[in-house]
């Protein structure tokens, strides 16, 4: 399996604080890599300087071979990388059509890939022309995946997906992200829920103080309840 | 939080129709405090040209405020050079000017606006290059950099044209006023009026039936993910200053022609309106300008008539009130 996405020494720092402290992780290609680890661990720094929207201070960024740590942000996402915040940041004052009109860029909303969306997220059909401000915050979530994936995407950041949202709303979420996972799309996804961790992910990465203190399969942390506690303070089990 | 298979429709989006009926009340409020209906309507027109003309300059102003989060204290800048490039258009064209014939008037008067907005526009272009570009995001370092900017305009207007103040006389056919019964309004004051109207038209329609409108109303929400979308959203931060920039310059024109003089600090007089404007209007909000800009011309003329005194405070009581009502503005559209 070859990595669509290396991070290689890198550093980052957000005013005089060093956050990141020498990140190496590898995302595989057509796989859910999972990052977890404590609040202000790094991850969504970690995001966020893939992103590049921080700039990494040192170190080397790769996508599909290509150097991408000094690019910009729409350089970055037009090489095909889709970001899901944990804020979601819909626009608000936009209606749900409106918001995946700016996600497809340059293309035509695509009638095909908007009924596989509907399929998952039938709200967004159903409040097509409403204002994204209006809808509850789990539309609001399913709007910002939908936007994320309303064009394909070689690598989707996603990050803590199902963040204060309710059992059923989570439930859809998990399935949407497995289907896409299933057509074979590459996910580097931030998740402080370990039901839906162990569910999605593939491989694991675990952060500590700026560094990946951790690194193997899903499945065998999912496994292993001392690895789990010792790494994450608690096991899956306690927070299924 | 609701439920993926809840049925119940969401509420349609409320019109927020409270900001608008604000000036109509003020304006009825006035009927029986000015009495005479005459000098309403004469009142209550001036109000609305000066208001257009206000409208015109702070709309860039508020984009570039909502858009790009950038303090521009040298927007008056733009206004008195359009005014002033505008007298170099009509000074040989001044038998033109005066013929009696509205044609051949706006044979010369709209070239010399088209080309105050132009030469604002692209000195816009080097303002947002040389002194905005560097302090992005740096809020103390962009109220010193413009306004030291601003002084540097206002003191090479005054070396390049001299201390005098500039008469810029209207146009013969649009002097004189429409008379309707025993009602006067200035003929000028119904062709800024159109034009404010025209403007503020073209605006909503750019920003709410075109893509380059989504992204601009989308980047003054949240312009880290329209980035983060592809979008080079400096250029477009780039195309707003310039807009902006052409539109002070043909506010500045139109505020020449209404005072019928130019002079290098025209702007002083103006700049703080347009600030009261964009603040009371919600930064980012062109609909919150255009009736915040109504709102302080109104204020200005029926205080003027009624309470002469409390003219110089009057902009700032308005202020003072609409932020206790409405602490983001009108319409707030950003959360800063």
């Amino acid at each position: 399996m070859t990595d669509l996405l290396t991070l290689s020494g890198v550093h980052t720092h957000i005013g005089r604080y060093h956050i990141l402290q020498g990140i190496d992780l590898a995302v595989p290609q057509g796989q859910v890599t999972m990052l977890l680890g404590r609040n202000g661990a790094g991850k969504t720094t970690t995001l966020r300087t893939i992103m590049g929207l921080w700039q990494a201070s040192s170190g080397e960024i790769s996508l599909a071979g290509q150097r991408i740590e000094s690019r910009a942000t729409p350089d970055i996402a037009r090489l095909g990388v889709g970001y899901v915040p944990e804020s979601m940041a819909v626009f608000s004052d936009l209606t749900v059509k409106e918001n995946l009109i700016l996600a497809a860029r340059d293309a035509a909303l695509d009638d095909k890939q908007l009924e596989w969306i509907f399929g998952f997220f039938p709200a967004l059909r159903r409040f097509w022309l409403s204002r994204a401000g209006s809808l509850s915050g789990g539309q609001k979530q399913m709007l910002s995946i939908a936007r994320a994936i309303i064009e394909p995407r070689k690598l989707l950041l996603i990050d803590e997906p199902t963040k204060g949202l309710a059992p059923a709303i989570v439930m859809a979420l998990i399935e949407c992200l497995r289907e896409i996972k299933r057509k074979g799309a590459t996910i580097l996804l931030v998740e402080q829920n370990f039901f839906a961790a162990r569910e999605l992910g593939d491989n694991v990465l675990v952060m500590d103080n700026g560094t990946i203190v951790h690194r193997g399969e899903m499945a065998a942390l999912a496994a292993d309840v001392p690895l789990q506690e010792r790494l994450l303070g608690l096991s899956l089990e306690a927070h299924q | 939080m609701t439920d993926l298979a809840a049925t119940d429709p969401l509420p349609k989006p409320k019109r927020d129709i409270a900001p608008i009926l604000l000036p109509i009340a003020l304006a009825l409020l006035m009927i029986p405090l000015i009495g005479s209906t005459s000098s309403w309507l004469t009142l209550t027109a001036a109000s609305l040209a000066m208001g257009m003309m206000i409208f015109i300059m702070a709309s860039g102003l508020t984009l570039v405020f909502g858009l790009m989060d950038v303090l521009n204290f040298g927007h008056g800048a733009f206004i008195a050079v359009g005014a002033y490039v505008a007298t170099l258009v009509l000074a040989p064209f001044a038998a033109s000017i005066q013929a009696d014939s509205l044609w051949m008037n706006l044979a010369v008067l709209a070239p010399a606006a088209l080309l105050s907005m132009a030469v604002s526009g692209a000195l816009g272009l080097v303002v947002e290059r040389v002194l905005i570009l560097p302090v992005y995001g740096q809020h103390l370092k962009q109220i010193l950099m413009t306004t030291g900017g601003l002084i540097v305009a206002e003191q090479t207007l005054y070396a390049l044209w001299g201390p005098q103040i500039i008469p810029m006389p209207l146009p013969a056919s649009l002097r004189g006023s429409f008379i309707l019964g025993e009602v006067a309004i200035a003929k000028y004051r119904v062709l800024a009026m159109l034009i404010g109207l025209a403007i503020f038209i073209a605006i909503q329609l750019v920003l709410n039936r075109s893509k380059l409108g989504l992204l601009i109303r989308a980047g003054v929400e949240n312009r880290e993910m329209v980035e983060a979308l592809g979008y080079r959203i400096r250029r477009l931060f780039l195309g707003v200053f310039m807009t902006g920039s052409a539109l002070a310059g043909l506010g500045g024109v139109m505020w020449a022609l209404y005072r019928e003089q130019v002079h290098a600090s025209m702007s002083d007089e103006l700049t703080v309106l347009i600030f009261v404007v964009v603040i009371i209007g919600g930064l980012g909000s062109i609909g919150g300008c255009f009736i915040g800009a109504i709102l302080v011309a109104m204020v200005a003329n029926y205080g003027g008539f009624l309470v002469p005194k409390l003219a110089l405070v009057s902009n700032i009581l308005l202020m003072v009130a609409i932020l206790m009502w409405r602490p983001r503005g009108l319409y707030a559209v950003t959360s800063r």
